[in-house]
């Protein structure tokens, strides 16, 4: 059922379902209404604490964010000649750390919950996406350290990604290009990615359990939009 | 005393490491205890009872 | 528009939607409760454990701390025989070095994008600059004007003269052997890096700003001194390096089963080995990706039961 959202003054339905703007919002409300996108309530199935390291790593993700900018306004050398910079590096780089601490409990746990099942496969691909764009967001970010290990970890990495040919393009030892990749162009990645996984999740809504009897359903049943 | 002083970390993880050797495996004790760490924090999820609340039909 | 085809339930593909019992719940309130309780965990991780920064190494520390292994890393760039002379591409034209499997050889189709030519960019060009040291320029004159042949004869002789040389208070001290203009050249080339000019002179190439490091790290690469500094970290590549970090912080835990293809046969020893751990470990994360697609391993999390722990709460409330 589309939600046509329109006001006194508003073009006539017969125009407005050609405008672009109008295609967009009416089918962003009928993907999204509200109390989908903010709901305020939960299946009751929803009863174990396996379900918080997905907002575990959102939030981490965005410690990640808010102390990547701190270092940002300062620029790439201020940890190095800085004890508030130090600190302020040890923060993001533990914050790394949870992040991927949460992301891969959250991925065991979807994963023994089958949490595809229902039409929600690309809740799935997104994640995994998601996963390994941060993995190369993590990368770039210890070749932006400009201290040792970034000297040791470029030049060893440049073997494997020469190996693919990629490696005359993207240049491991070009600090300016990595910090570049690693402070712009991978965080969008990562932010939009993760953001259409969370998306999607409101979307689709939480994977309700397996039945532990199983019935042969004949039609499949999972075509049908989540009641939430 | 300056800052730098003043957030010096409190146990220091800069020296040699400890590494582990078992087969053709190798791994430091670090990582070691940061996976070990995952799974009893996946274990202890799925086994912690969770709080019942007031259900609304 | 026809009528959708009846599929088979498959229990783990499909599922009934919920239309039970819901609870209250406030989901901008567990945001913000996350956000500060992995904001206080962040902020005690960093007051006791801070984060690790060993010094970069320059062209200038290595050949202070070991001039013997800077002068014969130098003497390889020169005569076109170090590692990275004989990288092939993306830095040169070297044949037959890029790895491939089966005809699938990337790097060579590729070819060379980052041109570098050691003998010119890593000893003549830098010490082409120091003009006011005529005995330097002589000897490179006598250097580039010789026969690719006696070229050759000094840098051997060379080579196996400074296999004995000595570290006098950081001074290069190389026995004399007929190694020609050579013995000069690599003399004064170690001798701006321990002045610090040749970090300065390789990283500008010329230009007043440069952000791109690859000369310099790959002349450093080449040598022992960063690849002795990183072993005794645990970084090399037989120590399962890629998972490690510096002291007795932890690394990149999930890197582990990248690094263990290195390990094991056939990778352990192939020559192509970095492009063949690629492609395992693109074909897994397809895998990953596209678990929900593959049948049996998409039943796994079904066979485990694992999900009866998880969800047992309600499978009480429904008995």
């Amino acid at each position: 059922m589309s939600l046509d959202i329109t006001t006194e003054g508003d073009a006539s339905s017969s125009e407005e379902s050609r405008q672009w703007t109008a295609r967009v919002r009416n089918a962003a409300a009928t993907a999204f209404p509200p109390d989908r996108l903010l709901p305020d309530r939960q299946p009751a199935y929803m009863a174990s604490w396996i379900y918080v390291f997905g907002v575990l790593t959102v939030v981490s993700l965005a410690w990640v964010i808010i102390t990547g900018c701190v270092l940002a306004v300062m620029g790439p050398s201020w940890w190095h000649v800085s004890g508030l910079g130090h600190f302020v590096n040890s923060l993001h780089l533990w914050s790394v750390e949870f992040f991927f601490f949460f992301m891969v409990i959250h991925l065991w746990g979807k994963f023994f919950m089958a949490a595809w099942r229902g039409n929600r496969k690309l809740t799935w691909v997104t994640g995994v996406v998601s996963f390994v764009a941060s993995i190369a967001a993590a990368f770039t970010g210890y070749l932006s350290q400009s201290n040792f290990d970034s000297q040791w970890i470029s030049t060893q990495a440049k073997d494997g990604i020469n190996s693919t040919g990629a490696g005359a393009f993207w240049n491991v030892l070009n600090f300016g290009q990595m910090l570049m990749w690693h402070i712009v162009l991978l965080p969008i990645a990562v932010v939009i990615i993760a953001g259409l996984h969370v998306l999607m999740v409101r979307r689709r809504g939480i994977v309700p359990p397996f039945d532990i009897e199983p019935k042969d359903h004949g039609d499949t049943p999972s075509a049908a939009e989540p009641s939430e | 005393m300056s800052f730098g002083v003043l957030i010096a970390a409190l146990i220091n993880l800069n020296g040699s490491g400890h590494y582990l050797h078992w087969g053709f495996i190798q791994i430091s004790v670090a990582n070691l205890v940061v996976i070990l760490l995952m799974i009893a924090v996946f274990v202890l999820a799925i086994l912690l009872p969770f709080p019942r609340r007031k259900r609304r039909d | 528009m026809s009528p959708r085809k009846a599929k088979r339930f498959n229990p783990d593909r499909d599922v009934k939607e919920w239309a039970g019992a819901y609870r209250p719940y406030d989901i901008l309130k567990e945001a913000f409760v996350a956000l500060v309780a992995v904001g206080v965990l962040i902020v005690l991780l960093a007051v006791v454990f801070s984060s690790p920064d060993d010094p970069a190494v320059t062209l200038k520390s290595w050949s202070t701390s070991d001039p013997v292994d800077f002068a014969q890393t130098a003497v390889t760039e020169l005569d076109g025989t170090s590692p990275l002379a004989t990288y092939g591409p993306p830095y040169n034209t070297t044949p037959d070095v890029t790895q491939h499997i089966g005809f699938f050889e990337p790097a060579q189709w590729i070819g060379v994008h980052q041109p570098i030519n050691t003998a010119q960019d890593f000893v003549i060009g830098p010490l082409r600059t120091l003009s006011n040291e005529p005995l330097v320029q002589q000897a490179l004159d006598a250097y580039d004007s010789a026969t690719p042949t006696q070229q050759s004869t000094w840098t051997t002789a060379y080579e196996k003269a400074v296999a004995n040389a000595t570290d006098v208070h950081g001074r290069l001290q190389v026995p004399h052997a007929r190694y020609g203009p050579v013995g000069v050249v690599i003399g004064s080339l170690t001798t701006m890096a321990q002045s610090g000019g040749l970090d300065g002179t390789l990283l500008s190439q010329g230009q007043f700003y440069n952000t791109n490091y690859t000369k310099p790290l790959l002349f450093i690469a080449n040598g022992s001194y960063l690849n002795n500094l990183a072993g005794a970290q645990h970084l090399q590549g037989t120590q399962w390096g890629m998972m490690n970090e510096t002291g007795n912080y932890p690394g990149q835990a999930w890197l582990w089963l990248y690094t263990m293809w290195y390990q094991v046969p056939p990778m352990k020893t192939s020559t192509n080995a970095d492009l063949e751990v690629w492609a395992i470990m693109m074909a897994l994360t397809v895998v990953l990706i596209f678990l929900p697609f593959i049948p049996v391993l998409r039943s796994i999390p079904r066979w485990s039961r694992v999900y009866r722990l998880i969800w047992r709460q309600h499978y009480r409330s429904l008995a």
